[in-house]
């Protein structure tokens, strides 16, 4: 099977905005996917609420799209009582950071055998662009016009520190580091958790000075600093600027997990 | 054959569980009702296939239990008042994606943290109304231990029989009190009727139930909360298809009603009759019991133990009747629900506090009316 | 013929277990009806704990204490809240070195803690002597039933103890302590 196999045609068009980081990051897991040849019978896809979580909707699997911030937990329920489905999350960083906050710490502490891909566009996309828990710093949204006052979460620390075995972060624009990520996490026993940041035009760019599509997708280009690299920064003292971010894998690791297999 | 036991309402609970059946237990533990989630701990990972989970709360503990569902197992959670008002999303998530579950809650004082080791009847309305939107559910009253075991039973056959959540509500005298009961070596078994070869996942039957097809078994069925059309995918904003839909779900258990409806029924010649469910229904029977011992054979009753959906026409089967006592540990839940049915005077006998109605309370009301 | 046990001590006492070994045994080894019941608040955690026993040969509807007839008092505190109060037709069996006070109805001196420890060596099994010295005073159930429903009750390897305890309860019956 292709990756184009995997989608669920009937549904198609989707319902995300021109120029929406989603589609590239949909194809990149199905890429993944089709590359490791799991059996579309046996590939459950499931989701919380929120653009990122309409994922599903539009592949050719068994799925399910529920309620918000709760994607994790039913997933427990589907891993548990079928080890042998292979499980995939959509969730965003409202839906991941926020109201499902306390779920994902808990999946990454059992490090139970599900691969999470988290689209992380800053802001509540599907309501508007209401601020999150991820807005940096100092950024506008719907509910922080003067700027984000409050510090963002860093979700891959927050997942290392947890006990997930595989954690990684890229963007939109990394596509070929991305089905990389999304493969080694599909493969890791245990709890896989990787982070893609992605351009919301519709509503963060355009409150954010980055009008263009184009412009969002430089400016993850441009501040994407690799992890390596920014180890080496830290040896010198050097500080990440305010814009930037760190990308790469930041552990895999064998701690005892559940729910995979036998 | 059976076998003889001396268990806790809860215990018993549990084990009717594992004798329908139940392979998948997720849930927080809540006083008074944790004695069910110890004991699947200690029996579920001994049975093949068999899994228990605590989860983080109440809400991830009901997600797990649907998403196991999906997988084709039955799967139950239990709780009580704080948890069960947690749950409340989450339930109306399976009622909308005809999910098959069970939740078993062990009744306590409320609102809020309340009185953790007393008895209720307090969420008889929440079970039925609390999650948001039109729904119906099915729930079930257990007043003896023996009850707990055989409605757990009947619980699970429910919601596989018409694919929605139903709630196993006792309260803590139940729960918690241990006295003999019977456990069969087989139990009575109706399963989930399956999905045809080809057919739309939410097309319904002409019982209007649509087959489960579970995870993994290759139908590929798209499950969402939002409303949807019968391949499962979201039509949100169609008014025709939204009301088909919800009114089904609706239909497919109130139309079921009478066929749903458990009760015992002693004395249809009665003018004075009692109508009640749960801890209650003890009371009551020794009232009955001790006026017949005495020679007074006038007391009617009508016990419930399936409250939702409310059997009304039963309310017909006591033409004599003047008045309907209902007592219940509430201030007048179910008592409302009677008086919107009939035009015989109803009379609500309610306590709270966490103590049953003594016999010499209900008798004191029952002699105002002889 | 209903009969209406209460027993009440502190916590770690074995209260409770006392309270589920009487209708077990009275379930399981005597064919009667029983029904179990205990106090579950916070409070029963250090003070008085609580726990009451209906044994009846005919089915138990009203599942709850209302008037006991016999009671287990295993601590002064436990007597001043659920055995002070006992009327004047009631039995009483409490535990003579830790109840200070004496009921207005009939009662019997069990020396369970003292004598549990001094000849068992263990005052934890002071409940099942009280236990065996309520069977021989009152017969609510035989002593065979007792007997089964301890051994199905007491975690394995201690079952000796726990017989040695019961039947040490019987002898102080039969000895004659505690007569009114």
């Amino acid at each position: 099977m292709t990756r184009d196999d995997w989608y669920r045609h009937d549904r198609l068009p989707h319902i995300y905005c021109s120029g929406c980081g989603n589609g590239s990051i949909i194809n990149c897991v199905l890429e993944a996917v089709s590359d490791i040849g799991w059996n579309i019978d046996e590939t459950v896809f499931i989701s919380g609420i929120g653009c990122s979580s309409r994922a599903p909707g539009y592949i050719q699997t068994d799925s399910l799209h529920t309620t918000h911030g709760r994607a994790i937990a039913f997933a427990t329920g589907v891993k548990l009582a079928n080890p042998d489905l292979h499980i995939v999350i959509f969730t965003g960083d409202g839906d991941l950071g926020a109201i499902g906050g306390n779920h994902f710490i808990h999946a990454c502490r059992r490090n139970i055998d599900l691969t999470v891909i988290c689209i992380n566009n800053y802001i509540y996309g599907m309501t508007g662009g209401q601020g999150s828990p991820l807005t940096p710093y100092g950024k506008k949204s719907t509910t922080t016009p003067y700027g984000a006052c409050e510090m963002p979460f860093d979700l891959c620390n927050l997942a290392v520190a947890a006990g997930a075995n595989y954690v990684s972060r890229w963007t939109s624009y990394h596509v070929t580091e991305l089905t990389k990520a999304v493969t080694a996490g599909l493969l890791t026993e245990g709890f896989s958790f990787i982070e893609v940041i992605s351009q919301c035009p519709t509503s963060y760019g355009r409150r954010n000075s980055l009008r263009e599509v184009s412009d969002q997708i430089l400016y993850l280009k441009n501040n994407a600093v690799l992890h390596q690299r920014w180890k080496r920064m830290q040896e010198k003292g050097e500080d990440l600027s305010s814009d930037q971010f760190v990308v790469g894998e930041f552990i895999r690791q064998s701690r005892p997990s559940m729910g995979v297999s036998r | 054959m059976s076998r003889t036991e001396f268990f806790q309402g809860n215990i018993a609970c549990a084990e009717g569980a594992l004798a329908a059946g139940c392979r998948f237990f997720g849930g927080y533990p809540i006083t008074p009702s944790t004695e069910v989630a110890e004991h699947l701990a200690l029996k579920l990972p001994k049975v093949k296939g068999g899994c228990f989970i605590q989860m983080e709360d109440e809400i991830a503990g009901i997600a797990a239990v649907i998403g196991a569902s999906w997988t084709g197992v039955r799967a139950m959670t239990a709780t009580s008042g704080p948890g069960f008002s947690l749950m409340m999303e989450n339930i109306g998530y399976a009622i909308m994606t005809e999910t098959p579950c069970v939740i078993v809650n062990i009744q306590r004082g409320g609102p809020s943290t309340g009185q953790p080791t007393m008895a209720a009847q307090g969420d008889m309305m929440q079970c039925r109304f609390g999650s948001h939107g039109d729904s119906s559910i099915i729930a079930l009253c257990p007043a003896s231990v023996q009850e707990c075991f055989e409605l757990t039973v009947k619980a699970f056959n429910l919601a596989d029989q018409f694919r929605t959540p139903v709630f196993l509500m006792a309260d803590e005298a139940i729960g918690h009190m241990r006295e003999r009961i019977s456990i069969p070596d087989s139990v009575p078994y109706t399963g989930r009727k399956p999905a045809e070869k080809d057919t739309l996942p939410f097309k319904p039957d002409e019982d209007l139930i649509p087959g489960f097809a579970p995870f993994g078994s290759g139908h590929h069925v798209p499950v969402t909360g939002l409303t949807h059309d019968w391949r499962g995918y979201p039509a949100t904003t169609n008014p025709d298809l939204h009301a088909e839909l919800v009114s089904r779900l609706y239909h497919k258990i109130e139309d079921k009603r009478n066929g749903i409806a458990d009760y015992e029924i002693e004395n249809r010649e009665a003018s004075v009759v009692f109508i009640c469910y749960g801890a209650p229904a003890r009371t009551v029977a020794q009232v009955l019991h001790d006026q017949k011992h005495d020679g007074k054979d006038d007391l009617g009753c009508l016990r419930l133990r399936i409250v939702w959906p409310f059997p009304e026409a039963l309310l017909e089967q006591f033409p004599h009747a003047s008045v309907f006592i209902v007592p219940e540990l509430n201030l007048g839940m179910i008592s409302r629900e009677i008086q919107r049915h009939t035009a015989v005077p109803v009379r609500s006998v309610s306590k709270i506090g966490g103590e049953l109605h003594t016999p010499r309370e209900l008798l004191q009301v029952a002699e105002e009316y002889r | 013929m209903r009969h209406e046990v209460r027993f009440s001590g502190f916590g770690g006492q074995g209260i409770i277990l006392s309270a589920v070994i009487l209708g077990r045994a009275a379930v399981l080894y005597d064919n009667k009806n029983a029904v179990q019941t205990q106090v579950y608040g916070p409070e029963a955690r250090g003070g008085a704990s609580m726990s009451a026993v209906i044994i009846d040969d005919e089915d138990i509807l009203f599942p709850k204490v209302i008037n006991p007839n016999i009671f287990v008092i295993m601590s002064q505190e436990g007597f001043l809240k659920y055995g002070a109060g006992a009327p004047g037709n009631a039995v009483m069996l409490l535990d003579s070195g830790l109840v200070h006070d004496r009921p207005s109805c009939r009662y019997y001196e069990i020396p369970a803690s003292r004598e549990a420890k001094d000849r068992l060596g263990k005052i934890i099994v002071a409940n099942i002597v009280m236990l065996g010295s309520l069977v021989a005073a009152t017969g609510i159930i035989t002593k065979e039933a007792l007997e089964a429903g301890i051994l199905s009750s007491v975690p394995k390897g201690t079952e000796d103890l726990n017989i040695r305890a019961m039947k040490l309860g019987f002898d102080l019956i039969m000895e004659g302590k505690g007569e009114p």
